[in-house]
């Protein structure tokens, strides 16, 4: 089924040591490269394109997994993380300092189509500029917003102290409400001398449409601009889309994002490192545990502790039950969009129930697990889970996929509805940086489970099911596929799971982590969920990022629906399977 | 597990005095036969209302996945004839803010409100909804939507599982039999104003209160005394 | 495959499943409403009919469940040795704090909702205990991080969910007349918990005494 790899260039060098590869790039840019560590690559701002254009193409880094900055009070710095699709392992990471006055950085977006929303992200929150950048534009927040809420020196409304735990809330127990500290009694703040009176918002932005090229098709309509959404019930949420129709068929879709937006990052970084376990809860809402599992991986990563072996049987458990259920709904919204209103996606619902019960048996809680610990996981499993838990992957759920997947195989009006529709090709795919199922549907067979094993994924049997177009319905397939994967791992882990410790040490609630930044990932039901932490060795993160799958996958949106009916592109964005907490976070 | 419950202070529900008197005369003081015919006509028209209250299929945040399964098959909405989310504002009763609420969606929430046709109720679900929640401190995140909208119903929970949002969908029909057609204010004459939209500016500017800002952002000081600064005891204070 | 068939497929799922929601009804005519059969509808094994009725059911939750946190105290206990009831609140009155104020909930807790005084004694040194405690119930987000990390097991989680009501501003920040709640309300709802406790307690006294 997999079409698998163009050829690389024949290699013995050892890619994924930024040493070799940085020696690889001096022989074609002598000067570019700055300085080299494990910590990246340092790369001169001017020479940036080159450098990736020259990975791109020779050494075959053909994936941006991704892009973030790092503000150190006197420079800024831009993070950029790339790994190659065939050759697998662990990410590189490539850095370029940008000045503390008008920073400014070369646009990748030429090289790596991926980067468009990642360096908007940056630009937005981070306020540096890409030169060369299509449509640099506020993407989380909106026109008009003061400031740059990730740089050191901003201060939020409700600000109260640098670091947590605040000092106000123990011992005297002298805290007063964010309401009332703030002189506006409310989450706001103005410039000096500001006339609301007289302000007129900035009108939203419409690209315009050339008379030419609005009249240029064989039957004469016009373009006409549709918005769908932020409350639309096909959305998945606050998502808004800006529509170019033509007729019934689509031009061009932008995505305008932000409405849930909850300063994951900024949070973060006030936090301890404990203290954000909860809040990656909320990123996907649907797969905490999994979100969980990967925050803890890139922490334990920065510390160097393993978790004892019945807590990584106990984690990879928790994270294919996560991912079935979430394909489950996932498929169930899918057919809520073709208009299979409602019936299949609560049968989907209901095994669902089945496995939050699960969860909430053992960590506490249905959807916000907080299950994971550096180093091991909260609680211990019961044997009654494991008994339920063995009943559901042998009995029930095999059966339920069966059905849910029955609806679909032989059913007329979804292939017509699916086949050959949205279709995102191979290279494209992988350009795009789309990550999960989206990638693997367009028949690149990369999972991080096998490309780097992480936790004990590299003692189980299992395949990667990839597909063929890359169409709608391949989508579907994958998932599927995917969830009788999982139910496969679940045998496995189930059958062996050994007992004994849970937790690596003493439980603490103040972890130490070592001066240091690492890049940690982990395969979530929706794609590549990254976590870049930096440390400076307080217990607090210096610097703390998401790297969102469904957010990035929603770079891909445009390419997908044009040239398809409106009716389509609800199905479309259905597949791509988003989350506005992990889009927006 | 819930019959012991401990009657505590928070948990009751606060009616005015005002309320109270209001009941009173209404018991009390002699009343026409139309009266008397709307006192009558108040149980069925309530039980009407009570039991076909149409949510607006709006989610905001994680909060909205629990109303998802309050719908599906297991707590199901429909025993409450709440089942049918609609996607317009204009054949909904309630709005069912479910998740956080940002500064970004702020205008759309209030205009959506603004779309709903009288009677209409707002249910604050979750933490965030209710209060901002774990993301109050963030800079893009309005503490409660009871700063945008009268709220009727506070469910609180991060997130309320569905039986808890059912609890409050209840609490909500409570509140609705409590009311009379005598006062209702939807029959009253004249045109009820909405709420004005908020505006997207340097930050969320509540329209509300223009000149406010614009007369105290050109005044620092005046600005600075408002806030209540909290200051370290110097010296443990004995408290009581 | 002939045209339809497909189709047909989809459709035979969905009847099959309208058909076996009444295969229960049948199978236990006339009683189906009891805790036995609630509970073996609702497990893994179950099949058919799914709902909760829930104001008249209740789906119980697990001993693990969280909710917002509430303190465990000591009731005070009169000369037979039962808990003595505060006639005001009707509540088990207060004998002793099981909270030492030692601030680890208000330290590890991630949005910052808890918030202590600590007691004084006349002289003004600190005193083991709480003068006041509030939790902004608002802004706690359930994460159980503070019972889980509490080094003398007095801050539990609750499993009352039904709390919504009409008003926020005065109700929803809980102080310690609110959250406290007596050993006895603890040990019924987390009974393993409670053990557990109670058995290193008693260990510890043995060390004591020995």
């Amino acid at each position: 089924m997999a079409v698998n790899a163009p050829v690389v260039p024949e290699t013995q060098l050892n890619l994924n040591d930024p040493q070799v590869v940085a020696e690889q790039i001096k022989t074609q840019h002598p000067d570019a490269v700055e300085s080299v560590s494990a910590q990246g690559i340092v790369v001169k701002n001017d020479k940036l394109l080159d450098v990736a254009r020259y990975l791109r193409d020779s050494l075959a880094f053909d994936y941006l997994n991704n892009v973030t900055s790092v503000d150190w009070q006197d420079r800024f710095e831009v993070v950029y993380n790339l790994t190659s699709m065939d050759r697998g392992g662990a990410p590189i990471t490539l850095k370029v300092n940008a000045a503390r006055d008008n920073p400014s950085v070369p646009s990748l977006v030429p090289v790596y189509r991926g980067a468009d929303f990642q360096e908007r992200e940056v630009y937005d929150l981070m306020g540096i500029r890409f030169a060369g950048h299509p449509n640099l534009r506020r993407i989380l927040l909106w026109d008009g917003f003061e400031g740059y809420p990730l740089r050191k020196d901003y201060k939020e409304p409700y600000y109260e102290e640098e670091k947590k735990p605040f000092g106000s809330r123990w011992d005297q127990g002298y805290h007063v409400i964010a309401e009332d500290r703030n002189p506006w009694h409310d989450n706001v703040q103005y410039p000096a001398n500001f006339d609301a009176v007289a302000y007129k918002p900035p009108r939203d932005h419409i690209q315009p449409i050339s008379v030419e090229e609005a009249t240029a098709s064989r039957i004469h309509t016009d373009k006409i601009v549709l918005n769908v959404g932020p409350q639309h019930p096909s959305t998945h949420g606050v998502l808004r889309l800006r529509v170019t129709l033509e007729g019934e068929v689509v031009r061009g879709v932008e995505p305008i994002l932000g409405y849930l937006h909850r300063n994951h990052d900024k949070i973060g970084e006030r936090n301890t490192y404990l203290g954000n376990m909860p809040f990656t809860d909320r990123l996907d809402y649907f797969s905490s545990m999994a979100n969980n599992l990967a925050y803890a991986l890139a922490v334990e990563k920065l510390m160097g502790v393993k978790p004892p072996e019945r807590a990584e049987y106990i984690r990879v458990i928790m994270a294919e039950l996560t991912r079935w259920q979430n394909h489950a709904i996932a498929l169930g919204f899918i057919y809520n969009d073709l208009g299979a209103f409602y019936t299949p996606l609560i049968y989907a619902m209901e095994e669902r129930e089945l496995v939050l019960d699960l969860f909430e048996a053992t960590s506490g809680s249905r959807m916000m697990c907080n299950y994971m610990r550096f180093g091991g996981v909260a609680r211990d499993v019961t044997d009654d889970f494991i008994e339920k838990c063995k009943y559901l992957v042998d009995e029930r759920l095999p059966r339920r996929t069966d059905e849910l997947e029955a609806y679909m195989v032989g059913n007329e009006l979804f292939h017509a509805r699916a086949k050959n529709v949205g279709i995102l090709p191979r290279d494209l795919a992988i350009n795009y940086s789309t990550a999960g199922p989206v990638l693997r549907a367009s028949g690149v067979k990369y999972d991080i489970r096998r490309a780097e094993p992480y936790s004990i994924y590299d003692r189980f049997d299992f395949d990667i099911p990839t597909g063929t177009v890359g169409d709608l319905y391949d989508r579907f397939v994958v998932r599927v596929a995917e969830m009788r994967q999982s139910l496969k791992i679940l045998k496995q882990a189930l059958a062996q799971i050994p007992a004994g410790e849970i937790q690596t040490g003493k439980k603490n609630y103040q972890v130490r982590v070592p001066k240091g930044e690492a890049y940690g990932r982990a395969e979530n039901p929706k794609g590549e969920l990254g976590f870049y932490v930096v440390s400076d060795g307080t217990p607090n993160p210096y610097r703390y990022h998401v790297r969102g799958p469904s957010f990035i996958n929603l770079t891909a949106l445009n390419d997908m629906c044009v040239g398809y009916k409106i009716a389509d592109m609800v199905v479309i964005l259905g597949s791509i399977d988003i989350v506005m907490g992990e889009v927006d976070r | 597990m819930s019959e012991e419950k401990p009657q505590t202070s928070s948990l009751q529900v606060a009616n005015s005095e005002q309320e109270w008197i209001d009941e009173q005369v209404r018991r009390t003081v002699w009343t026409g036969p139309w009266n008397k015919l709307l006192d009558l006509l108040d149980p069925i028209y309530n039980w009407g209302r009570r039991n076909s209250v149409w949510p607006m299929g709006f989610g905001l945040a994680c909060c909205a996945i629990e109303m998802i399964c309050t719908s599906a098959t297991r707590f199901d909405i429909a025993r409450f004839g709440m089942e049918l989310f609609r996607a317009s504002p204009r054949q909904a009763d309630l709005m069912l803010v479910s998740g956080t609420v940002t500064k970004k969606i702020a205008p759309a929430i209030v205009r959506l409100y603004n779309q709903m046709a009288e009677p209409k109720y707002v249910l604050a679900m979750g933490a965030c909804a209710t209060g901002g929640g774990p993301f109050k401190e963030g800079y893009s995140v309005v503490s409660g939507v009871d700063k945008l909208l009268p709220v009727d119903v506070y469910v609180p929970g991060c997130p309320p599982t569905p039986q808890a949002l059912l609890y409050g969908l209840m609490q909500l029909q409570k509140k609705i039999d409590k009311q009379s057609l005598r006062d209702a204010p939807w029959y009253r004459k004249g045109v009820a104003e909405g709420v004005p939209e908020p505006i997207l500016g340097p930050d969320l500017i509540d329209a509300r209160r223009l000149e406010e800002i614009t007369a105290l952002s050109g005044d620092p000081e005046k600005l600075a005394a408002r806030a209540v600064k909290f200051q370290k005891p110097a010296k443990a204070e004995k408290k009581e | 495959m002939a045209y339809g068939l497909g189709l047909l497929n989809g459709l035979r799922i969905t009847a099959t499943r309208v058909f076996k929601t009444y295969v229960g009804d049948f199978k236990h005519l006339g009683r189906r409403y009891n805790d036995k059969l609630f509970m073996e509808r609702q497990s893994v094994k179950g099949s058919g009919i799914f709902t909760v009725q829930y104001p008249e059911e209740k789906l119980p939750v697990p001993e693990n469940f969280r909710f917002i946190p509430f303190l465990v105290y000591e009731p005070a206990l009169d000369a037979d040795g039962k808990p003595v009831i505060d006639p005001k609140t009707g509540k088990e009155a207060i004998g002793k704090q099981k909270c030492t104020a030692c601030g680890i909930c208000a330290k590890v807790c991630p949005p910052q909702c808890i918030w202590i005084v600590r007691a004084t004694t006349p002289e003004g040194k600190p005193k083991p205990q709480p003068a006041e405690f509030y939790i902004d119930i608002d802004v706690c987000m359930n994460c159980g991080l503070c019972a889980e990390f509490c080094p003398f097991d007095s801050i539990k989680m609750d499993h009352d969910y039904e709390l919504s009501n009409y008003e926020r501003h005065v109700s929803h920040i809980y102080d310690i007349n609110v959250l406290s709640k007596p050993a006895a309300y603890h040990a019924k709802i987390h009974p393993t918990d409670w053990a557990h406790e109670e058995e290193e307690r008693k260990a510890k006294e043995a060390k004591k005494k020995a």
